[in-house]
């Protein structure tokens, strides 16, 4: 009696579609990659052909918002507490210097800093908060804060960055630089988006173009 | 186990050997799956941002007793003002009481600073004494009003490096300047 052969099923399965789904997937992520990460602070920077890349790292950014508020980031986190015990020496803070440490922006009025500290970082957003004055020349508290930070950072490099909203007023960054005046600053570097030099312009036309020009400044 | 090839190189095949099946024409995929997914985790994990770029800046120092400073010859001065709505105006050597040489340029499109920018490089390359640095003269003073904005300053700062200025200056603007911007764009659009 000849019993009907099951013929044996392979095993293999067929791969390509699984391929063009890989494919697929990597050409997605290729092209959507959003180059943006979400700030807690949301600032739309301008453009310039400056070349230069920004640092990363053990920077010091003042960043202005679209309403001309300011803010202060240390990077570092051991010249947070130089700068704050500075401050709680010279301006009699008082503030916690734990809680310091573990702030990423500072956007406070001296008299306010306390509270703004004992806020949980969730509730920190930007919008919200008041910022560094320094419009008034009177009472620029930026000052205090780049003197602070300026004696944290003394006999080693500090990578000074001012990063600023398109639509924020003058006058705020006119703050920002009078306090950097006032404490010797003369060097910084403003963060901007990078740009190719127009076509037909001295920079475009110039026969190296590798090195965008760091004109001196008299 | 290994086994040893004992045929002796020779190409002929025994009876008993089976003639070979015709191969398939289909490739295993495996291996290009596995690389497309190593390829999709490569990309997740090293798109970095569009990095930002940093504009230098020095600032002048403020404390330079005045007769230490530099003197900007007249001939070669542009000052560029800006104003509110994106205006921007300008005027060459001093300003005259009368301001008749307070003239409005714009960012870009007609009548640009980089054209009036251009021009005064070529007029102080034509006046120059000294051949070996024909732009030795020109200064640009750059004066924003209260009313214009971060981009304006960072525009033109950007301007002087598109246009190798090599001396300019930011100086804070003086009230009968001020008023004139002031003035000037309430007339305008």
């Amino acid at each position: 009696m000849g019993r009907a052969k099951l013929p044996r099923k392979s095993t293999t399965i067929d791969m390509t579609a699984m391929c063009d789904v890989a494919f697929l997937l990597l050409s997605f992520f290729i092209l959507t990659t959003k180059f943006k990460p979400s700030e807690a602070i949301a600032v739309q920077t301008p453009s310039s052909v400056a070349a230069k890349k920004a640092p990363k790292k053990n920077f010091v950014l003042i960043t202005i918002d679209k309403d001309g508020k300011v803010f202060l980031t240390i990077d570092d986190k051991n010249k947070r507490a130089d700068v704050i015990e500075y401050l709680n020496t010279y301006n009699q803070l008082g503030a916690n210097v734990d809680k310091f440490k573990k702030a990423d922006y500072i956007g406070a009025s001296f008299a306010q800093l306390k509270s703004f500290l004992d806020k949980p970082q969730e509730q920190r957003v930007g919008d919200q908060l008041p910022g560094i004055p320094c419009k008034d020349s009177t009472n620029n508290e930026l000052v205090d804060w780049m003197r602070a930070v300026n004696s944290a950072y003394a006999g080693s490099k500090m990578d000074l960055l001012v990063k600023g909203d398109n639509l924020a007023k003058y006058p705020s960054f006119k703050g920002v630089i009078t306090a950097f005046k006032k404490n010797d600053i003369q060097k910084f570097q403003i963060v901007t988006n990078p740009e190719s030099a127009p076509i037909g312009s001295e920079l475009y036309n110039r026969p190296n173009k590798a090195e965008t020009a760091t004109p001196e400044n008299n | 186990m290994a086994e040893l090839d004992t045929s002796g190189g020779g190409h002929k095949k025994g009876p008993g050997v089976k003639k070979g099946k015709k191969l398939s024409t289909r490739v295993d995929l495996t291996p290009m799956v596995d690389l497309g997914f190593l390829l999709i985790t490569f990309f997740i994990f090293t798109t970095t941002m569009s990095q930002p770029t940093a504009l230098k800046l020095n600032l002048p120092d403020d404390k330079v007793k005045p007769d230490e400073q530099n003197k900007a010859k007249e001939s070669g001065a542009l000052t560029i003002l800006m104003g509110a709505d994106n205006h921007i105006y300008y005027y060459e050597g001093q300003l005259k009481p009368d301001a008749s040489n307070f003239k409005s340029a714009s960012y870009n499109g007609e009548n640009s600073i980089r054209d009036v920018i251009m021009n005064k490089k070529k007029y102080v390359r034509s006046i120059a004494q000294d051949p070996a640095d024909p732009e030795h003269d020109l200064v640009v003073v750059i004066k924003p009003s209260q009313y214009c904005t971060y981009k304006n300053v960072i525009d033109i700062l950007d301007e002087m490096s598109i246009s190798l200025v090599k001396k300019y200056a930011l100086v804070d603007i003086f009230d009968t300047e001020e008023q004139l911007v002031k003035i000037s764009d309430s007339q305008k659009p």
